[in-house]
């Protein structure tokens, strides 16, 4: 069902955890739906310094995560804003078209962190 | 430790099988010798099927395609030739899911349909069900067991009050025949639908137990095959397989139950005593010999499946990301689980290949596969990740 991709990034999922200090968290989706995802950001110098995630749900919602966080690692805020839900399923090789909408949230919960991040921001300043 | 979702074809059954796709091919409606020899092999498979529900006529037992056309032919065919009588028909909220859109059908055709709800274990509440009863009431159908959970019923309680209201009782045995026994007679059960597949036998062939003097009409027309009831070429080969798997099943049930239910308690044991925030689903004793179902707080079954996979266990769940709907299992919601926890939920349906040794490689590689898995929950309480 899934491809070896999504295979190999569900058994060795990238930043996985949580960032105790982090400069924003984004969560979308919903436990009573099967998919709940958390995504932690550093930040500096208006760069992603580094990601974590932790994430509820099937397969694929586990290796969206892990494919999201490895794109926009490094990435200016503008850049990791534009990655979409069809780039994180294009990198995996593609997704069953019923898990498209379902489980590939994770660019909308990094989206959430970013958004997360210059509101804290613009609160301080 | 997937049986409910497939079964191999027993050797012996394919045996059986073999020379009536090359050798014997007959039309057993043939007067000749080879429809002969085709309708001497359908009926002795009759036979061996009646015996396995101790059906008191071979006659009592038609075929089909499986267990989906047994409940529709049971259902439809009982509920338009009797629609004179009432039009009130009663099922419970755990029926396999042709029965439930058998009645969504029949709903939209004039029929009143009443779901009785089942306790925390699965089991029917029979007050209810006795005070949904009216005198328009002609059908009252509830699954023998439950393939997902394993819940069994209290089939001859419902029988007898089927019996003593004068109301049609059809019992949809798929999961339970071949695992324990069934006895029509003693459990006034008027219609039973049977499935090859969940006995060791070939895909696409099931029957239909119709009780002497029941009235149903069918639901394919054709050339008049099975008294009318199941009009089409008989699967000879696939009817043939049937019966032997039947044969074998009332042959070998009682001792590979007693072997599967020390696999099973030891691998209900075995979770629940090594995985914290695990629980049984379903009843603890009046269970499938071969079915376990637990399932584990903050964790999803599609992921459980796939970590499980990995080390060659194959299961299922009744997660929504499992299904072609998206929805989780209606019988684990029935049974009052919140949408999150039937997410959580994973099958074992055991069978002859299983040994004790499988049941100790999952109670070896589960707790990892389930620890790993709550590591990356943003569910999981933090005390437990470490």
């Amino acid at each position: 069902m899934y491809s070896e991709k999504v295979m190999e990034h569900f058994m060795h999922p990238r930043n996985v955890g949580e960032i105790s200090d982090a400069d924003g968290v984004g969560t979308v989706g919903n436990p009573v739906c099967g998919d709940l995802m958390t995504m932690y950001i550093k930040v500096k110098d208006n760069k992603l310094e580094d990601i974590k995630f932790k994430t509820f749900g099937c397969g694929a919602a586990i290796a969206t995560s892990s494919m999201t966080t490895e794109l926009a690692m490094g990435k200016t805020l503008d850049e990791a804003m534009k990655i979409t839900r069809a780039d994180v399923a294009e990198n995996l090789g593609g997704l069953p078209p019923i898990k498209m909408h379902c489980s590939n949230l994770a660019a909308d919960a990094l989206h959430e962190a970013i958004k997360d991040y210059k509101e804290k921001k613009e609160q301080t300043e | 430790m997937d049986h409910g979702a497939g079964m191999p074809l027993g050797s012996k059954v394919f045996e059986a099988m073999k020379m009536h796709f090359m050798e014997t091919y007959g039309n057993p409606s043939s007067s000749h010798s080879a429809g002969n020899s085709a309708k001497n092999a359908m009926e002795s498979a009759r036979d061996r099927v009646a015996r396995l529900v101790a059906a008191e006529k071979p006659q009592e037992i038609i075929f089909t395609s499986g267990g989906t056309e047994s409940n529709n032919l049971a259902i439809r065919g009982f509920a338009h030739r009797n629609r004179k009588k009432g039009n009130h028909i009663i099922i419970t909220a755990i029926e396999h899911i042709s029965v439930i859109n058998i009645c969504k059908l029949l709903q939209k055709q004039g029929f009143e349909v009443s779901s009785i709800p089942v306790d925390k274990q699965g089991i029917v509440d029979l007050e209810k069900l006795e005070e949904a009863i009216t005198n328009k009431t002609i059908l009252i159908s509830v699954m023998y067991a439950n393939g997902e959970i394993g819940t069994i019923q209290p089939i001859r309680e419902i029988g007898k009050l089927a019996q003593e209201n004068s109301i049609g009782f059809h019992v949809d045995a798929v999961a339970a025949a071949g695992k324990i026994p069934i006895n029509v007679k003693d459990e006034n059960i008027d219609l039973l639908s049977l499935s090859s597949n969940d006995m060791y036998g070939p895909k696409g062939v099931g029957a239909l137990y119709i009780k002497k003097g029941t009235k149903i009409q069918p639901i394919i027309q054709g050339g008049g095959q099975e008294r009318g009831l199941r009009s089409g070429t008989e699967n000879i080969p696939g009817i043939v397989g049937m019966g032997k798997a039947a044969e074998i099943a009332k042959i070998e049930m009682e001792a590979e139950g007693e072997r599967l239910k020390v696999l099973r308690d030891k691998l209900i044991k075995g979770v629940l005593d090594k995985i914290d925030y695990s629980f049984l689903n379903g009843h603890l004793t009046e269970r499938l010999p071969n079915n376990a179902n637990v399932r584990f707080s903050y964790i999803e079954g599609e992921s459980l499946i796939l970590g499980l996979d990995m080390y060659g266990i194959q299961v299922s769940s009744g997660s929504a990301c499992t299904s072609k709907t998206l929805e989780p299992s209606h019988v684990l919601l029935a049974i009052g689980l919140a949408h999150e926890e039937a997410h959580g939920s994973l099958v074992f349906t055991l069978g002859k290949q299983n040994s004790e040794e499988d049941v100790d490689y999952v109670l070896e590689v589960l707790p990892n596969v389930v620890k790993r898995l709550r590591a990356l929950s943003p569910l999981t309480p933090k005390e437990m990740v470490r």
